[in-house]
């Protein structure tokens, strides 16, 4: 560890985490546009700073896509009244927006999300237990919902609180153990040398399908996500975990939410689309050049964006589920299947070996 | 730049942060028992996520990455969001209240009397610590020798949590009697 460490270190966090705030914003204005399509609406198409309208063809264009609708919508949150309702516990309350924030960025330090630039790693922190610290820092997200729905004092938010606990805890089992038959199988926890396996042997989804799936649906749990929006449903509880809340305060949860989302999209392409390689143009081995890095990087978003649209495709598609069918699903589906997908996966790589 | 450099290599970093975390550790433990601002249950349990958070971190100091990892995965994801769930569930405004009783006191006491002696034991048998067995590759290291050398115990410990499991589903059962 020396002084360039600490320099490098420090860029490449500032940088990620200045690309993850905007990918958060930008998410949530793909979000709203989506919706809009598959509703047969045009969504947001008018909110644009006033010398727009003086550039010729892309001014008109940007504002009909929606692309100042973010800074609106960050503007608006941090000028509205932040208004704290009384019998609230306050120390939560203030805690809570917080901590349901910072797991999900914490996540993003051990995703490798290029190769080489410049002679430094693409990656924040390459830790030789990478995957084991994903799901340790994701499985203290529940705690910024359940504090929320704890610190309001009141019936709704404190439903939703105990909603999302028992819900996380259970996707939380079917996730980690559908990741197993991934580790056995490349034989590593390091997320870059998961990467480097797929280089040479093909992308890990070939290999692990039932893995795939049953992490991507508990992914949608972890992150609240329709299907699985327990902790919030508002037909049911008004809103949940966040009715008390309001202005930039309020603001964090679903900023919190996007960067989950982010993270777990960055996870799956890791662990299953071979992260930022692609198989063809020499892109799978480490970058030797500037333009190589940066098309590495360009790869793992796209990689990563695709991954968005389904989460935001799927919620506008699906109607919820019922919090028995949630349980029944994540305990007595994916947990035996689950753990069948392991032993198969041991036996097979037994018998090969 | 040269000092700071040294400074770093010297491990002072690795110090200051020990410092940090132990102090974190301990003083999170004692406002998961003792804390004179509130009683509520919630907080005690969110003091003790702290103390196990702060636990991982001086594990990361000893290198320990895989057991830092399964410390905050186990006990802070997943134990003591049970434990939230469960305080949360049941109404604890009376035990908001609630005075130490003389039966907890003792056999608290001789739990932690219990668990005193087999730390002093272990740091007396011990070494200072520079001979101690590097944990790199650690996982590969300790899955081996957790089905090698430790496999009894091992198994013991899990049948231990099948008993668990096969109470909850007695309890849970009531129909069965």
């Amino acid at each position: 560890m020396d002084w360039n460490f600490i320099i490098f270190s420090v860029v490449k966090v500032a940088v990620v985490f200045g690309v993850l705030m905007t990918m958060v914003a930008y998410s949530v204005m793909a979000e709203r546009k989506i919706a809009a399509w598959i509703q047969d609406r045009p969504g947001p198409n008018r909110v644009a700073p006033p010398f727009v309208k003086y550039i010729p063809v892309l001014g008109p264009m940007l504002t009909r896509l929606g692309f100042f609708q973010p800074l609106a919508d960050g503007l608006k949150s941090f000028l509205k009244e932040d208004f704290t309702p009384g019998g609230v516990k306050k120390i939560y309350f203030w805690l809570a927006p917080a901590v349901a924030v910072v797991p999900a960025l914490m996540t993003v330090a051990v995703i490798p999300f290029g190769s080489v630039m410049g002679g430094q790693q693409m990656v924040i922190a390459n830790l030789n237990v990478g995957i084991l610290y994903t799901f340790g820092i994701v499985s203290l997200g529940v705690y910024g919902i359940v504090l929320a729905g704890y610190a309001a004092n009141s019936k709704y938010p404190f439903l939703g609180g105990i909603r999302a606990s028992a819900q996380m805890i259970s996707y939380e089992i079917a996730m980690g153990m559908s990741v197993i038959p991934v580790l056995l199988i490349a034989g590593d926890l390091n997320l870059s040398d998961i990467i480097t396996w797929q280089t040479s042997h093909g992308w890990l989804i070939l290999y692990a399908p039932v893995s795939f799936v049953i992490f991507l649906v508990s992914a949608f749990a972890e992150t609240n996500r329709t299907p699985f929006d327990f902790a919030e449903a508002e037909q049911e509880l008004a809103g949940g975990y966040n009715v008390e809340y309001s202005s930039m305060k309020f603001a964090m949860f679903p900023m919190g939410e996007y960067a989950a989302m982010l993270a777990s999209a960055g996870m799956m392409v890791t662990l299953f689309f071979g992260g930022w390689t692609l198989p063809f143009w020499g892109l799978d081995q480490p970058a030797q050049s500037l333009p190589m890095g940066l098309a590495h990087i360009l790869v793992f978003l796209a990689k990563m964006l695709v991954f968005m649209v389904v989460f935001i495709w799927v919620r506008w598609m699906f109607p919820r589920f019922r919090y028995d069918q949630l349980m029944d699903l994540g305990w007595r589906r994916f947990l035996p299947l689950a753990l069948a997908n392991i032993l198969i996966t041991a036996i097979v790589l037994w018998i090969r070996s | 730049m040269e000092a700071i450099n040294n400074l770093i290599s010297q491990g002072a970093v690795q110090d200051v942060l020990f410092w940090v975390f132990a102090a974190l550790t301990l003083i999170c433990a004692i406002l998961v028992i003792a804390n004179p601002f509130s009683r509520s249950p919630v907080t005690s349990a969110m003091f003790l996520v702290l103390t196990i958070i702060s636990m991982a971190g001086l594990f990361v100091l000893l290198h320990a990455f895989f057991l830092a990892a399964v410390q905050i995965l186990v006990y802070a994801g997943a134990v003591m969001v049970l434990f939230l769930f469960v305080i949360m569930l049941l109404d604890l405004k009376e035990e908001q209240r609630r005075k130490i009783k003389l039966f907890g006191l003792v056999t608290g006491l001789i739990a932690v009397g219990g668990i005193v002696s087999v730390f002093l034991k272990a740091l007396a048998s011990a070494g200072n610590g520079t001979d101690a067995p590097k944990l790199e590759g650690e996982t590969y290291a300790l899955g081996k020798l957790l089905f090698t050398q430790y496999t009894l115990p091992f198994e013991i410990v899990s049948v231990l949590l099948l008993v668990a499991m096969v109470g909850v589903i007695l309890l849970s059962k009531r129909k069965l009697e």
